[in-house]
C-alpha cells in the first residue's frame, strides 16, 4: 500500500470538527435526517485510518505532524501504531453508527443540531487524544474530551440531576487531568522527551529514576479518574444522565478507555515494576468485583450497564497491569470485544427506551414478537458479553484465564476475581439480552414497536461484529490484536488464539463462569435483594462524600471570603497601612540598614526654618481640632508649607503641582466626608485611637527612616548632567522636569495618564453604585 | 459656602484660573509648569465654580461630559505617540515643525499636543469625580432638611 498523504490525516483528524460547525444548520435544514448527513465526516475519517491496516500489521509505525510553535519544540504531530490505530478505528467506526443512532433517538428534540454537535466536538477531541504524539497535544484533549463530556451529560440542562451529574463527571475526570499534566511534565523532566514515539523506545530510564514513584501516581491519578477506577468511580452512574447515545459511546466504547489506553501506552517504560503490578491489579480487581455486585442490584437497564462498564474497565486496567504478555493480549482481546457488545447493548437499551417507554427491567418482558430486529442484537450482543463460544468476548475470556492461571500464586487470587465478576458480568449479560424479550407481555407506558432502521442499524451491525471478529478471529489478529499487543509489549507479538474450544484449565473455567451465571440469572431477583441489604449496610459511598466535598468547599470560600473581604473600608485601610509600615520597618531593621542620625542643617536661613514650623503646627492642628472640617483644612496648612518649602529649596514645578493637589484635596475630603454623613466630630474610643496612632507613627517613621537612608548615600550626577545636557539639544525644551515627563518618559506618562482616566471611572461608579442603592 | 462675595468672585476667579492653567500648559516646555500642573489648575477652577454655584452650572458650562473630556485627552495622548511611527522613527519619538504663522515662527510638536492630552485627561478626571460628589451631596442636604 502506497505511503498515506500526511495532509489527510491532518484533514481525518479534523473532519469531526469540521462536522461539527454546520451540524445545527443542516439539522435545522433538514431535520432528524441531518444526522445521516454529518454521519459521512466520521465514516470518511474511518475509511481513512482503515488504509494504515496494512502498513501497520506489518509492524511498521506511522508518525507524521506540523511545526506549531518550533521556538518552544511544539509541533502538532500524531503517531500511529497497532494501539492507537485500534482505538482511532473504533473511535471513528462506532462514533459513525452513534451519529446516526442519535437522528432516530433524538428525532424532533429541538436541540438535536446542538447535541450532534457535541457528539462531533467529543469524537475529534478522543481522535486527537488517542493519535497525539507530543504530550501537550495529548493532555490538551484528553481535557478536551472532559468538557465535551461535561456538556454531554448536561445536556438536558433543566434537570438538576443532569447538572449535578456534568459537573461530577467534570469536577472529577478535571482533576485527573490537572494530575495527568503533572505526570506528564515530571516524564518530561525525567526523559527530556516530549513525544510518546519516542518516550516508548526509552526503555529503563524512567523505571531506574527517583522520580518513577511520583510520575507513576499522578499519570495513575489521571488514569483512574477517567477510566472510573474505584475510589472515584462515583461518576460514571450518575453520567447515566445523559441521553442514551452519550452514554453508548462516551462512557462505554471510548471516552473512559482513555485512562486504559494511557496505562497501555505507558507499559512500555511504565510497566513491569512492583508498584505497577500490585497498584495496578489491585485497584482494577476491586473495581471490577464492585461494579458487577453494584450492577446486579440495578433494575433500570442503562444503570446495569453502567456498572458492567465499570467491572470492565476494572477487568481492563487489572490485565494491563498484571504484566505478562498473555495478559496484554487478554487486555487487547477484551478492549475491542467490550467496545462492540457493549455499545450494541447501550443502544439496544436506548432502543427499548425508545419503543416501550420505560428502562425498567421488572416492568420489561415478551419484546420479542414487537421487536425482533432488536431483540437479534441485544442477543447477539449479550452472548459476546457473556463469552459464549463463537464470540469476540469468548476470545478475550479464553486469553484471560489463560494468562490468570498460568501459575504464580498471587494470580490464584486475580482469577478467583475475574471469575466471580466474569460469571456476573454473565448474569447480566442475560439480564438485558434475554430478560427483556422473552415470557409474558407485560403492559408498558407505550405499546412496544419495533425500532427504526437509524435505532437498529448500530446495534446489529456492531453486535454482528462480535460474532464475525470471533469467527474470523485470525483475521482479526493480523490487523487488530497482534499489532496492538506488539505495541504495548513494545515487542512483535502474534496473537493466535481461536473460537476452537480446546481442552484446558480456561476451559473449565469458561464453563464455570457460564454455569455460575446462569444461576445468578436464575436466582436473580434473591441476589438483587441480596446486594441492596449488603450495600445499605455498607452505608453511603463515594458519591456522598463527593456532595460533602463540595458542600464543605463552598462553605470554606464564603468563610474565607468573609475574613479577607469583609466589605468594611476602615478594615481594608488597617490592614494596607500595617502592611506598608512592616515593609517599610521590617528590611530596615532585619538587615541593619539603619539610617545614621542626619547633622543639624547649618546656615539655615530664617523663613526657611519658618516654614518647616508651620508645617508642624499644621501637623498638631490636625491633632487637637474639634472637628473633622478644621482637621481637613489644618492638613491643608502643612501641605501647603511643604510646597513652599519645595519651592525654597529649588523645584518650582513640584512646588506647584504640590499647591494644587493639596487645593484639590481638600476639596474632594470635604465633599467626600459630607457625602458619607460622618459625625462633625471624631467618636472613636480609645483603644481605637492608640491603635491607628500606632500605626500612623509606624508608617511615618518607616518613610522618614527609609528617606534619610536613601539621601544618606552619594548621590550618582548622572541622570541629572545626561538630563541637563540633552534636554535642550535633542527634546528643544529648557524644562528638564517638563520634557522628563512629555518626551524622555512619556511612555510612563501615557501610563500614568491612562491610570488616572481609569481611576475616575471607576470612582465615578463607585458613587453611581451607591447611589443607585441608597433609598430614596 | 453659599455666600455672596463668593458667587459673585467664584466666575472671574474661575475664569482667571482657567486662563493662567493654559498659560501654564504652553509655557511648561521651558518654564515650570507642564500639562499636569495646568490641568490641576483647571480643575481646582472648576471645583470652585461647583462650590459657589452647583455642579449643574459646571456641567452647563463646560458643555461635555467630564470623562469625555478626559477620553479626548488619552485619545490625544496615544495618537501624539503614534504620529511618530508615520515618520518612521520609534514610538513617542517628539516631532517638531516650525511653521510662520503672521510674521512670527511658531514651534509645534508632538510633544505638545501630548501634553496637552495629559491636560484634559487631569481635569476631566477630577472634576468628573468632584463633580459627582457634588451632585450627591446636593441630594442629600436636600432630603436631609426634608426628614427634619
Amino acid at each position: 500500500m502506497a505511503a498515506v498523504a500526511p495532509a489527510w490525516t491532518f484533514i481525518a483528524l479534523f473532519l469531526p470538527f469540521l462536522a461539527a460547525l454546520p451540524a445545527p444548520v443542516l439539522t435545522s435544514r433538514f431535520g432528524h435526517r441531518a444526522a445521516w448527513l454529518v454521519a459521512i465526516a466520521p465514516a470518511l475519517s474511518f475509511l481513512h485510518f482503515c488504509r494504515f491496516l496494512g502498513e501497520i500489521s506489518r509492524g511498521e509505525v506511522v508518525t507524521g505532524g506540523y511545526a506549531w510553535a518550533p521556538s518552544l519544540n511544539l509541533s502538532f504531530s500524531w503517531f500511529i501504531d497497532g494501539l492507537s490505530l485500534t482505538f482511532a478505528l473504533l473511535i471513528t467506526g462506532i462514533g459513525t453508527l452513534i451519529v446516526i443512532y442519535s437522528g432516530g433517538y433524538m428525532k424532533g428534540h429541538p436541540h438535536l443540531g446542538r447535541f450532534l454537535s457535541f457528539i462531533l466536538l467529543f469524537m475529534g477531541a478522543m481522535l486527537g487524544l488517542v493519535l497525539s504524539d507530543s504530550f501537550l497535544m495529548l493532555f490538551v484533549y484528553w481535557e478536551l474530551t472532559s468538557i465535551a463530556s461535561f456538556l454531554l451529560i448536561g445536556f438536558d440542562h433543566e434537570r438538576e440531576a443532569a447538572r449535578r451529574a456534568a459537573l461530577q463527571a467534570l469536577v472529577v475526570t478535571g482533576a485527573g487531568g490537572l494530575s495527568l499534566l503533572a505526570g506528564l511534565v515530571f516524564l518530561w523532566n525525567v526523559t527530556g522527551v516530549t513525544q510518546l514515539s519516542l518516550l516508548v523506545h526509552l526503555g529503563d530510564a524512567l523505571r531506574m529514576s527517583p522520580f518513577y514513584l511520583p510520575a507513576l501516581f499522578l499519570v495513575l491519578g489521571g488514569a483512574f479518574t477517567k477510566s472510573a477506577q474505584f475510589p472515584f468511580h462515583f461518576w460514571l452512574p450518575n453520567a447515566m444522565e445523559a441521553p442514551t447515545p452519550v452514554s453508548a459511546y462516551l462512557h462505554s466504547a471510548t471516552m473512559v478507555k482513555a485512562g486504559v489506553y494511557l496505562l497501555m501506552r505507558l507499559n512500555p517504560v511504565m510497566g513491569g515494576t512492583p508498584a505497577w503490578e500490585i497498584l495496578l491489579p489491585f485497584f482494577g480487581g476491586v473495581t471490577l468485583i464492585a461494579g458487577t455486585l453494584i450492577g446486579i442490584r440495578q433494575t433500570d437497564l442503562k444503570l446495569m450497564l453502567a456498572y458492567t462498564t465499570m467491572a470492565s474497565l476494572g477487568l481492563l486496567i487489572m490485565l494491563t497491569g498484571f504484566g505478562s504478555p498473555h495478559a496484554i493480549e487478554a487486555a487487547v482481546l477484551y478492549l475491542v470485544a467490550h467496545s462492540l457488545f457493549k455499545g450494541a447493548l447501550f443502544m439496544v437499551a436506548g432502543a427499548i427506551d425508545h419503543g416501550t417507554g420505560t428502562r425498567e427491567l421488572p416492568l420489561l418482558g415478551g419484546l420479542r414478537r414487537a421487536m425482533p430486529i432488536t431483540f437479534a442484537a441485544a442477543l447477539l450482543a449479550a452472548c459476546s458479553m457473556a463469552g459464549l463460544p463463537f464470540f469476540a468476548g469468548f476470545l478475550a475470556k479464553e486469553e484471560i484465564y489463560a494468562a490468570l492461571a498460568a501459575g504464580n500464586p498471587r494470580a490464584v487470587f486475580f482469577t478467583i476475581a475475574a471469575l466471580a465478576g466474569n460469571a456476573l458480568m454473565v448474569a447480566i449479560a442475560l439480564a438485558i439480552g434475554l430478560k427483556p424479550f422473552i415470557g409474558e407481555r407485560k403492559d408498558t407506558p407505550h405499546t412496544p414497536h419495533e425500532a427504526p432502521l437509524a435505532l437498529w442499524l448500530g446495534p446489529v451491525v456492531l453486535a454482528a461484529l462480535g460474532l464475525v471478529s470471533g469467527i474470523a478471529a485470525p483475521l482479526l489478529h493480523t490487523y487488530v490484536s497482534s499489532p496492538m499487543a506488539s505495541a504495548i509489549i513494545d515487542e512483535p507479538t502474534v496473537v493466535t488464539i481461536t473460537t476452537i474450544p480446546h481442552f484446558g484449565l480456561p476451559l473449565v473455567l469458561s464453563v464455570l463462569t457460564v454455569a455460575l451465571g446462569v444461576l445468578v440469572y436464575w436466582q436473580l431477583d434473591r441476589a438483587r435483594s441480596l446486594m441492596a441489604q449488603m450495600l445499605e449496610g455498607l452505608g453511603p459511598g463515594p458519591d456522598r462524600w463527593f456532595d460533602h466535598l463540595v458542600t464543605g468547599l463552598v462553605r470554606l470560600a464564603f468563610g474565607l471570603t468573609r475574613i479577607i473581604q469583609p466589605g468594611r473600608l476602615e478594615i481594608y485601610i488597617t490592614v494596607t497601612f500595617i502592611l506598608v509600615a512592616l515593609t517599610l520597618l521590617v528590611p530596615l531593621f532585619a538587615f541593619g540598614e539603619l539610617p545614621d542620625m542626619p547633622a543639624w542643617p547649618s546656615g539655615l536661613l530664617v523663613q526657611e526654618a519658618a516654614f518647616f514650623v508651620i508645617a508642624a503646627l499644621g501637623i498638631i492642628a490636625v491633632l487637637r481640632a474639634a472637628d473633622r472640617l478644621t482637621a481637613i483644612v489644618s492638613l491643608g496648612i502643612q501641605g501647603f508649607a511643604v510646597a513652599v518649602i519645595f519651592l525654597l529649596f529649588g523645584a518650582p514645578d513640584l512646588s506647584f503641582t504640590q499647591f494644587m493637589v493639596e487645593t484639590l484635596s481638600v476639596v474632594i475630603l470635604t465633599l467626600v466626608m459630607t457625602r458619607l454623613r460622618l459625625s462633625v466630630s471624631d467618636h472613636r474610643p480609645v483603644s481605637q485611637i492608640v491603635l491607628d496612632t500606632t500605626i500612623a507613627v509606624a508608617c511615618g517613621l518607616g518613610f522618614a527612616l527609609l528617606l534619610l537612608k536613601a539621601v544618606g548615600r552619594p548621590f550618582d550626577p548622572f541622570m541629572t548632567e545626561f538630563f541637563n545636557a540633552y534636554s535642550k539639544v535633542i527634546a528643544h525644551g529648557a524644562n528638564v522636569v517638563n520634557v522628563i515627563i512629555v518626551d524622555f518618559r512619556g511612555t510612563d506618562t501615557l501610563g500614568e495618564i491612562a491610570v488616572v482616566m481609569v481611576t475616575g471611572l471607576a470612582v465615578l461608579a463607585l458613587i453611581k453604585l451607591r447611589a443607585g442603592r441608597s433609598p430614596q | 459656602m453659599n455666600t455672596l462675595i463668593l458667587r459673585t468672585v467664584a466666575p472671574v476667579i474661575t475664569a482667571l484660573m482657567l486662563l493662567f492653567s493654559v498659560f501654564v500648559l504652553l509655557r511648561g516646555h521651558n518654564e515650570p509648569g507642564g500639562g499636569f500642573i495646568g490641568g490641576l489648575i483647571a480643575a481646582s477652577a472648576l471645583a470652585i465654580f461647583g462650590i459657589a454655584h452647583g455642579p449643574g452650572a459646571v456641567q452647563r458650562a463646560i458643555r461635555f461630559h467630564p470623562m469625555a473630556i478626559a477620553g479626548t485627552g488619552l485619545c490625544l495622548a496615544t495618537v501624539s505617540g503614534l504620529a511618530s511611527l508615520f515618520a518612521g522613527v520609534p514610538f513617542m519619538s517628539g516631532l517638531w515643525i516650525y511653521p510662520d504663522i503672521l510674521g512670527v515662527e511658531v514651534p509645534l510638536s508632538t510633544v505638545m499636543s501630548f501634553d496637552i492630552g495629559v491636560y484634559l485627561v487631569v481635569v476631566g478626571a477630577i472634576t468628573a469625580i468632584a463633580l459627582a460628589l457634588e451632585t450627591e451631596t446636593e441630594d442629600d442636604a436636600g432630603t436631609g432638611e426634608g426628614s427634619r
